[in-house]
């Protein structure tokens, strides 16, 4: 029934791709996350512009979907790009993706942050504060670092939603996992097989990682 | 070396602070007791500024606490508080909770400020717990911890907001003597407690505060002798009872 013609041939195909999905994802976590901390504290702070400018952005990127936003930086941001500066330059399907999934998930890093942030106590930026650190120092060696440990879980938990969604770079062209599967399907004429191959693989590695978070969670709540 | 003068705070409607005025001159402790809720942790944080307050003045070596041009940073780092809660650092260990301010706001040198933290740490009595992390101490001697590293920064005066509230009685004795030690070696310090044993020993003055306002500042002796608010001898008898 699956039936694979050439899948020996595949192989190094589908983990270029696969890298391509990796790379993607891992800096669109770490951009995210730092993005999403500066959200988390302009929404949380004391300046209502800076709170309002925080929520603003969370409200919206959570209202859209992230197809959009992927499709919206590929088509449009480079046309304005080119409206300021003069110049007709693509700035290219793997960076415009980039730039889409690490402001997108940095709506959601930015509420699990927040909430991170609010769960540690009063009484230790007051103990910071105390020793006379800025809010700054406060915030970088007292609140973050704790707020971080107890976050990790649903950071983790968030990460794994993003290596999923990072397929739908497929839309804009770019020759990740899923795409080159899919094209190496439409090639041999075995989409339905490539396609279910692809979905286990993406099935496997994602069950695994949330099974591997579930149980630093426990390990971490004892 | 602390002035209060006049001091008011409203948490919006509601008065927690009603003109409130002491003083702290250098090398004295003074003793601030009260019923829960009478404002005595809110006018003890005042001090350093972690609470603001709408009316008065507060002075710490000459410096306008709630002038909006001072650097309290500054102030609060030459200030050294004790909280109930003992507010260790908990994903630091001992060694670096004593040291981190020291080189982060100090700017000392990390081998100058590690050394520091451990002579005062062995002072408290606690040397062999250097390595371990906060949670892994009781709840005493998280609280001597604390105030080594609050000592680590060469306080020009010490603040005690309760501290020792939320310890279990037969560890309340380690905490006071590490206390009663720094009041003899002329420590300026401004203690919220209910510990009278420890007001008597040691305190120059004692404040009674109810309903946040101070019923009564006097000397240690006029206050247990004959206090002239019945408030406070109500409190008194209630709390000596035993």
């Amino acid at each position: 029934m699956l039936h694979f013609s050439d899948l020996q041939g595949s192989l190094p195909g589908l983990w270029e791709g696969m890298k391509v999905t990796l790379q993607m994802l891992i800096m669109a976590v770490v951009g995210g996350m730092f993005l999403g901390t500066l959200l988390a504290l302009a929404r949380l702070s004391h300046n209502k512009v800076l709170a309002a400018i925080g929520g603003a952005y969370v409200t919206y990127f959570r209202s859209i979907p992230l197809l959009m936003v992927i499709s919206w930086f590929y088509f449009a941001v480079p046309l304005i790009i080119g409206w300021v500066t003069g110049t007709n330059r693509p700035i290219g399907a793997f960076t415009s993706c980039l730039v889409a999934f690490t402001m997108f998930e940095a709506a959601y890093y930015a509420e699990i942050v927040r909430a991170g942030i609010q769960s540690i106590s009063r009484g230790q930026m007051n103990a910071a504060y105390a020793l006379g650190m800025t809010y700054g120092q406060t915030m970088r060696l007292v609140v973050l670092p704790q707020a971080f440990r107890k976050m990790t879980p649903l950071l983790l938990q968030q990460s794994i939603i993003l290596f999923q969604d990072t397929s739908l770079v497929y839309a804009v062209g770019v020759l990740d996992f899923f795409n080159v599967a899919y094209s190496k399907g439409n090639i041999t004429g075995e989409l339905q097989q490539y396609i279910l191959l692809a979905g286990a693989v993406y099935f496997v590695i994602s069950f695994s990682a949330s099974r591997l978070v579930k149980r630093l969670q426990k390990r971490m709540t004892v | 070396m602390i002035s209060i003068k006049n001091v008011s705070k409203w948490y919006g409607d509601f008065q927690v602070l009603t003109d409130c005025s002491t003083e702290v001159q250098k090398g004295e402790v003074v003793v601030v007791c009260g019923p829960s809720g009478s404002g005595k942790s809110t006018l003890i944080k005042c001090v350093n500024g972690l609470e603001s307050f709408q009316q008065g003045t507060i002075t710490v070596d000459g410096i306008s606490v709630g002038d909006p041009k001072t650097n309290l940073p500054k102030l609060r780092s030459r200030v050294g508080m004790v909280f109930q809660h003992f507010e260790l650092f908990p994903h630091l260990t001992i060694t670096e909770n004593l040291a981190l301010a020291q080189t982060k706001v100090l700017g000392r040198n990390k081998d100058a400020a590690i050394e520091k933290g451990l002579k005062l740490l062995d002072r408290v009595g606690l040397k062999a717990h250097a390595h371990k992390h906060p949670g892994q101490l009781s709840g005493g001697q998280q609280q001597r911890v604390a105030i080594a590293r609050a000592l680590a920064m060469d306080p020009i005066a010490m603040l005690f907001d309760e501290p020792t509230s939320a310890l279990d009685p037969e560890m309340i004795n380690e905490v006071l003597d590490v206390m009663v030690e720094l009041a003899k070696e002329g420590m300026t310090m401004m203690c919220v407690t209910h510990e009278m044993g420890f007001a008597r020993k040691v305190a120059n003055r004692v404040i009674f505060m109810d309903r946040g306002q101070i019923i009564e500042d006097a000397n240690k002796d006029e206050f247990f002798g004959s206090p002239r608010s019945e408030r406070a001898q109500a409190f008194l008898s209630k709390i000596l009872a035993h």
